[in-house]
């Protein structure tokens, strides 16, 4: 299989740019990859061949007019089927939403990473409604793990996962509520950026939770995290959600990596409860960092509790219609927790916001003097496809809601966080790390993850198993 | 004093046109309550009354 699908979002920008090789090669050798894997991996739910092949050809003919071409020429990108992309029903990973008329334009953060040059190839498999963290689908099949397709690629963005870490895209779009970038991105052995809540706007996407709904892009360097970040920033009047912020750009800073920076290791409820792989790669990071303080996070357990509360609740209210028409046509896993949240008692959700304000100043408080913080992102690694519980400090729990006990409070406030991939001796599946760091300050947990990079300590080398 | 998922679902699903079906209630009443248990850990949580939620309105 022709190496031009499998370059990295910049490399090949960069060849585009000079034109060493064509965006359209870039793009033919894209699909035919995802024609040869995708069967097996199951990723894509679409796939936008001819926009691609068009898009590819645009640029092509740009560049032989003399034009400059943008950063991310002739990268290839797919984005989470909860985006609208013109021309398909925005079907959210429901049976429901697929009778939906076709978007009309698509979401602006593809049209931002077109404007850079990026070219859409497809939309990607996900949890139904985003209420997931398996990247199991009970419409569409399974996303499966790169690394071994008998295991979970992590939900709810998992096509995002499994299409970036088995290299059939060099980025893609997801979203996270409460997890959905950062599990997907542990358990497929990828970089994963959940910015800042308010940074990237919302707008025509389709919503779970507006309290903690986050967009955000997966790669597989951190150099292509950065970039594809920078061309997504920008004031958007369509998102009501957003904080208006000027431009920030990264990638230029990522070579600071951690010089300067006061890092510090979560502990209590992020040293509890996972697995020893899993806090041994912890320890490899923080060892590698010089970052030899713990410090807590206080009440963290109330702050998951809390999420878990508003989640429910904003997700059952967004749902109650449908609930009453079409409760059969849910994954009946998925009914029954939004028909639960439909019901959820006002003052438990009322009494979790309150708190969550609590919260926020608690922690705010504690990036006085740190500037990075550092936690498990999953408490195992990818589970086996169908596995409904996993056994943790000695109880046996559900997988589905547990994949995101240590992500779940650092979004419950909006925290900036990268998730960065390791790997341990005589293990086949990766463990994932939270790079966290103070709002708006995702340069900060960038440079982190780069310097990991560079150093060696966290990487995210294509998973194979599709191509046995 | 326990939680009865079920008195809740009787009373409340109703109320907003709802029906959950002998398939869906055992799920129901089990998301409700591990909801109820984490609950405790949100109510039991003492706060001022003048303590504001976390989303604040701009007119």
């Amino acid at each position: 299989m022709s190496e031009l699908a499998t370059l990295s979002a910049l490399d090949a920008a960069a060849k585009v740019r000079s034109g060493e090789v064509s965006a359209r090669a870039v793009v033919e050798a894209t699909l035919a990859r995802i024609a040869a894997l995708n069967p097996k991996l199951g990723a894509f739910t679409d796939v936008t061949a001819e926009r691609a092949l068009a898009r590819a050809e645009a640029l092509d003919a740009a560049r032989a007019r003399g034009e400059t071409l943008g950063p991310l020429a002739g990268a290839t990108f797919a984005v989470k089927n909860l985006f609208d992309v013109k021309g398909l029903p925005t079907r959210a990973g429901s049976k429901i939403n697929r009778e939906r008329a076709p978007a009309n334009a698509d979401s602006p953060l593809i049209e931002r990473l077109e404007a850079a040059g990026a070219i859409l190839v497809g939309a990607l498999n996900m949890g139904e409604y985003a209420y997931d963290f398996t990247g199991e689908n009970a419409h569409d099949g399974p996303s499966r793990n790169p690394h071994d397709l008998g295991h979970m690629s992590g939900g709810s963005s998992g096509g995002s996962g499994s299409a970036v870490g088995g290299g059939l895209v060099a980025l893609a779009l997801g979203s996270d509520t409460n997890g959905s970038i950062r599990v997907p991105a542990a358990l497929c052995g990828i970089f994963g950026l959940k910015p800042t809540y308010g940074r990237l706007s919302r707008a025509r996407s389709f919503p779970f939770v507006s309290s903690f709904d986050h967009l955000g892009p997966f790669a597989r360097s951190v150099g292509d995290l950065a970039a594809a970040y920078d061309a997504m920033q920008g004031v958007d009047p369509e998102d009501p959600g957003q904080t208006p912020r000027a431009v920030e750009p990264t990638l230029g800073a990522l070579g600071e990596g951690a010089a300067g920076l006061r890092i510090a290791t979560l502990g209590g409820y992020f040293a509890k409860g996972a697995a020893p792989e899993v806090l041994a790669g912890l320890e490899r990071v923080a060892r590698a960092l010089g970052a030899t303080r713990v410090v807590e996070m206080p009440e963290a357990d109330r702050a998951r509790a809390a999420a878990f509360l508003i989640t429910m609740a904003e997700g059952g209210a967004l749902h109650l219609d449908r609930l009453k028409t079409r409760a059969t046509d849910y994954d009946p896993d998925t009914r029954d927790r939004l028909l639960a949240g439909a019901i959820l008692p006002a003052a438990w959700v009322v009494k979790a916001q309150k708190f969550r304000r609590w919260f926020r100043a608690q922690t705010l408080e504690l990036f006085r003097d740190v500037d990075v913080l550092l936690a498990p992102a999953t408490p195992v690694c990818a589970p086996a496809l169908g596995q409904k519980t996993f056994r943790l400090d000695g109880a046996e729990i559900p997988v589905r809601a547990n994949l995101g006990l240590f992500t779940q409070p650092i979004s419950f406030i909006g925290l900036p966080v990268v998730a960065v991939p390791l790997w341990q001796k005589g293990l086949f599946l990766p463990t994932g790390c939270q790079v966290i760091a103070p709002p708006w300050r995702e340069d900060l947990a960038l440079r982190v993850a780069a310097q990991l990079e560079r150093e060696g300590v966290c990487r995210a080398p294509i998973g194979r198993a599709a191509e046995v | 004093m326990t939680f009865d998922a079920d008195a809740l679902i009787d009373a409340a699903a109703p109320l907003l046109e709802l029906t959950v079906s002998q398939a869906a209630r055992p799920g129901v009443k089990l998301n409700l309550e591990i909801a109820a248990r984490l609950s405790k850990l949100v109510m039991e949580f003492p706060l001022d009354d003048e303590a504001e939620p976390a989303p604040v309105f701009v007119p």
